[in-house]
């Protein structure tokens, strides 16, 4: 769907208009993406990362498909075969630290764009169905980061997946039978790293499957904007095409000169020394730890010291570890705010400056460090309020919270009025 | 779409009109150069690797093939004849005009001086990449005593030269050198 | 629903964390975690200036072929390098035949296998051979060097200082962890992770003669060998930093471009 003024897809070509009537792919990629999609006139660099994760998600595919050429996935030869693309494959030493930090790079972008959610209420009605799909395709992104990372079959590889394996052990009754299940094994051997390499190779599809489901649900309203006053009339938007594209043509520009000066200069930065250690099944790392992007969730999972009533403190920290991602799945019906944009919650909009966001890298940072006791007290606080944030604080805040004035339109807050203006004022500004 | 990306919507006229869509013009193809280049090791990569490419030579000991016999050896992932002709294959592949060959060669342009008798050549028919057979003990030598390919009936002579079949060139002679009486180094 | 589950759930977890944080609180305060010798005694890697550090470092081929040389005549004996092979040495600034020469001396042979007969045998190494592994019997476990230099944090540093590290255990360290005396057999080193290492000193000075004429110290011994190291594991470093700066320069470019175009195309609607 679009608003009635996006512009019609009219080919002048005698050969795009018998495509059109064939195949009406173009008319599809001008309205999808083209001059026929009316988008926000008022949206900012925030909005830029959508398009860089959709970036991020094909040079994955692209480089991981190049190195499943060179790889070969049995637990005798994964790491010799790593070592060959480094050393002997051509190019293949850019194609492994493109797609290593690539991980990273689209953990980064999608962090961002999932801040960008809470910022400017992204995720409440009417576009709830996009921000479900989108915790899916997050969900879909750990799995498959995760199950990367055991490939190389460095110590790091094999000790995470024994121990995240290892969580649903955490399982009363069918927590062992799970998990032998999940590794075909006792531990984690050939049958665990060729079903993982096979489940991250499809994987990426899926996502990419969802992500289409995410941008189709995102036509149906539109872009949400920073005023998160909706659209209603033309002059509020501009068509997607020359405006975002040529935007999103220097975001991307900006993005790949911080991606490339880490993938040629500090490719090694994110990683962890370890893992160009063979994997060896009799010792263990002095502490193991996850990639940077599991860390808050790991030290969620690590701040579960005491066994709480007839509760494992093991399964809490599983349970915890998987709420603290599930509970975004209830995010629209939690926050009841009438209004979308934190620019106009004076209350949410400190709750998520000054109290979400630190309390995300305080537990990133503690998920990073070895399981001292400080460390564990901190990530204690941390993921307490983390819950309280999103269970307690939103639900309280979106209720007694006084907004602030919202402009009239979206022109309004781009030109300081709107002459333009034919409809009724908006009732959420009263 | 692509000619939209360089229009200026909005655009004034006179000078300022074609400073701005060089800029943009300018913009896009340095966007299609970055796209190109990018395809150079996304391209590369599927060629051999350096350590394929180091595989380079084999060193065969030849003192134990009898005259008449012929062993398989390995060079490059391919298979390798190396024959130990008899004086009377010698004869009649000498015999042979050389002018009236699909691919005229003569046995000593194939083998080295004072060695006529050491036929070594690539085990790959020449038409599609079979293995000849002729080679090991037993096998059939087809009508010209030398290799005959199962595939699709290529025959070669004792100087290992195409005379009948699909094949369009003499099975080929790799690079060889003897570094010693016993011992040949291929490659 | 969700508003009412939704908090319930969200004190459940804060409860249950408050209670652990509780007992961990009281734990700490009455049962603090013991100091450790290695808490108070292990060292960071020493400072040492590589020729290879910084956006555009290059190896330097002359220390590298010194590393090289104390790898052959010290480390190897204990320590394989299996994912590099003798040809890479070319990259090092050998020769070709100087490569011939070094695989075919090398001591340790490749080892052959007949499939027919079943009889193991040894042949010469060639160049194309990765360096053959070793074959260790005594007490600890000498790892594999090729990648050690990116398997350790700050690794070229990490094994200059382990090298140029020994020491005598400070008379400090008996007198406030009595128990923490060196184990028989193991070596006293402030580099190592847990102090104690089980490998011997392996580097005297004079322990090899340089043809370069270079004075070979431990220091110097320990710097050269850290080098080399550096090099079996990121023999591609030059060509990355290389096509680091042609992709930086190109992108940047492209970047101010695209800017630039942007503008134009915003210029009326901002």
């Amino acid at each position: 769907m679009s608003f009635p003024w996006a512009n019609e897809y009219k080919p002048s070509h005698p050969f795009m208009q018998w495509m059109d009537e064939k195949l009406p792919l173009p008319r599809f990629v001008y309205n999808a993406v083209g001059a026929g999609y009316p988008v926000p006139r008022n949206l900012n660099y925030w909005y830029n990362f959508g398009i860089l994760a959709g970036v991020c998600l094909m040079l994955q595919i692209i480089t991981g498909v190049i190195l499943a050429m060179h790889y070969a996935a049995n637990q005798g030869v994964a790491f010799d075969s790593v070592e060959h693309i480094m050393r002997d494959v051509n190019w293949g030493w850019m194609m492994r630290y493109a797609h290593a930090n690539g991980a990273s790079a689209f953990f980064v972008v999608v962090y961002i764009h999932i801040f960008r959610g809470f910022l400017f209420g992204s995720y409440k009605a009417p576009r709830e169905m996009i921000w479900l799909l989108g915790v899916t395709i997050f969900l879909l992104m750990m799995a498959t980061a995760f199950m990367g990372y055991v490939l190389p079959w460095g110590q790091m590889s094999f000790w995470g997946a024994k121990v995240i394996t290892g969580l649903f052990s955490a399982i009363p009754i069918v927590g062992e039978p799970l998990q032998q299940w999940l590794l075909g094994g006792f531990a984690p051997d050939n049958a665990a790293l060729n079903r993982f390499f096979s489940l991250h190779f499809l994987l990426p599809f899926v996502i990419l499957g969802v992500v289409i489901l995410h941008i189709w649900a995102l036509h149906i309203p539109g872009s949400t904007n920073p005023t998160g006053v909706e659209v209603k009339q033309e002059s509020d938007t501009l068509p997607f095409h020359p405006y975002y594209t040529a935007k999103d043509g220097f975001g991307l520009g900006v993005f790949l000169l911080i991606y490339c000066a880490v993938l040629f200069f500090g490719p090694n930065m994110l990683g962890h020394p370890d893992n160009y250690i063979a994997a060896d099944p009799l010792s263990t790392p002095a502490h193991i730890v996850p990639e940077w992007y599991f860390w808050p969730f790991y030290a969620i999972l690590r701040a579960f010291t005491a066994d709480f009533f007839f509760i494992p403190a093991k399964l809490m920290g599983v349970l915890a570890m998987f709420a603290s991602i599930l509970v975004w799945f209830f995010l629209p019906w939690l926050d009841t705010s009438p209004v979308r944009s934190s620019r106009y919650r004076p209350l949410l909009r400190k709750f998520v400056w000054f109290g979400l966001l630190p309390d995300v890298l305080i537990l990133g940072y503690c998920g990073g460090s070895p399981a001292e006791a400080k460390f564990v007290l901190i990530s204690q606080l941390g993921s307490l309020y983390y819950f309280l944030h999103f269970l307690v604080i939103l639900p309280i805040v979106s209720s007694i919270e006084k907004p602030e004035p919202l402009p009239f339109s979206i022109t309004e807050s781009v030109l300081g009025k709107d002459d333009g203006a034919v409809l009724p004022a908006n009732p959420a500004a009263a | 779409m692509a000619d939209e990306a360089i229009i200026d919507p909005a655009h004034d006229t006179g000078e300022g009109v074609r400073r701005r869509d060089f800029i943009n013009i300018a913009a896009v193809s340095f966007a299609g150069v970055g796209g190109i280049a990018v395809l150079v090791p996304l391209i590369s990569q599927m060629s051999p690797s350096a350590d394929v490419l180091a595989e380079s030579s084999t060193e065969i000991d030849i003192s134990q093939i009898a005259t008449g016999q012929a062993i398989k050896a390995i060079f490059r992932k391919q298979p390798v004849f190396i024959r130990n002709l008899t004086p009377a294959e010698i004869g009649e592949a000498q015999k042979v005009d050389v002018a009236s060959l699909r691919d005229p060669q003569s046995l000593d342009d194939r083998t080295k001086p004072g060695k006529t008798n050491w036929l070594i050549t690539m085990g790959v028919c020449t038409h599609l990449g079979c293995v000849p057979l002729g080679a090991g003990e037993g096998e059939v030598k087809g009508e010209f005593g030398g290799y005959f390919c199962p595939c699709h009936g290529s025959s070669y002579d004792t100087a290992a030269r195409i005379r009948k079949g699909p094949a369009p060139k003499n099975l080929e002679v790799p690079p060889y050198e003897f570094t010693s009486d016993t011992v040949v180094k291929i490659g | 629903m969700v508003r009412l589950f939704g908090p319930l759930v969200g004190l459940f977890f804060a409860i249950a964390l408050a209670w652990s944080f509780g007992v961990g609180a009281i734990q700490m305060i009455n049962d603090p975690e013991p100091a450790t010798a290695v808490q108070e005694f292990h060292l960071h890697p020493k400072e040492v200036h590589f020729s290879f550090n910084g956006a555009f470092g290059t190896f330097d081929r002359q220390q590298a072929q010194r590393g090289f040389q104390v790898y052959k005549e010290v480390c190897a004996s204990c320590h394989s390098l299996k994912q590099v092979a003798f040809r890479d040495l070319m990259a090092l600034g050998y020769s070709e035949p100087e490569v011939k020469a070094i695989a075919k001396q090398w001591a340790t042979k490749a080892k052959t296998f007949d499939p027919k007969t079943g009889d193991a045998g040894e042949r010469d190494n060639t160049p194309a051979d990765r360096f053959p592994p070793v074959y260790y019997a005594g007490t600890g476990n000498p790892p594999d060097l090729s990648l050690m230099a990116k398997a350790r944090h700050e690794g070229p540093e990490y094994i200059y200082s382990l090298l140029s590290g020994y020491q005598e255990q400070p008379a400090a360290l008996i007198k406030k962890f009595p128990d923490s005396k060196v184990p028989d057999g193991l070596h006293y080193n402030p580099y190592f992770a847990n102090l104690n290492i089980a490998m011997p000193p392996p580097l005297a000075d004079g322990g090899v003669t340089y043809s370069d004429g270079t004075k070979a110290s431990v220091d110097q011994q320990a710097q050269d060998v850290a080098a080399f190291l550096a090099w079996t594991a990121e023999p591609k470093m030059e060509k990355r930093k290389q096509t680091g700066w042609a992709v930086l320069g190109f992108l940047l470019a492209a970047t101010i471009l695209a800017y630039l175009a942007k503008k134009n195309v915003w210029a009326n609607q901002h």
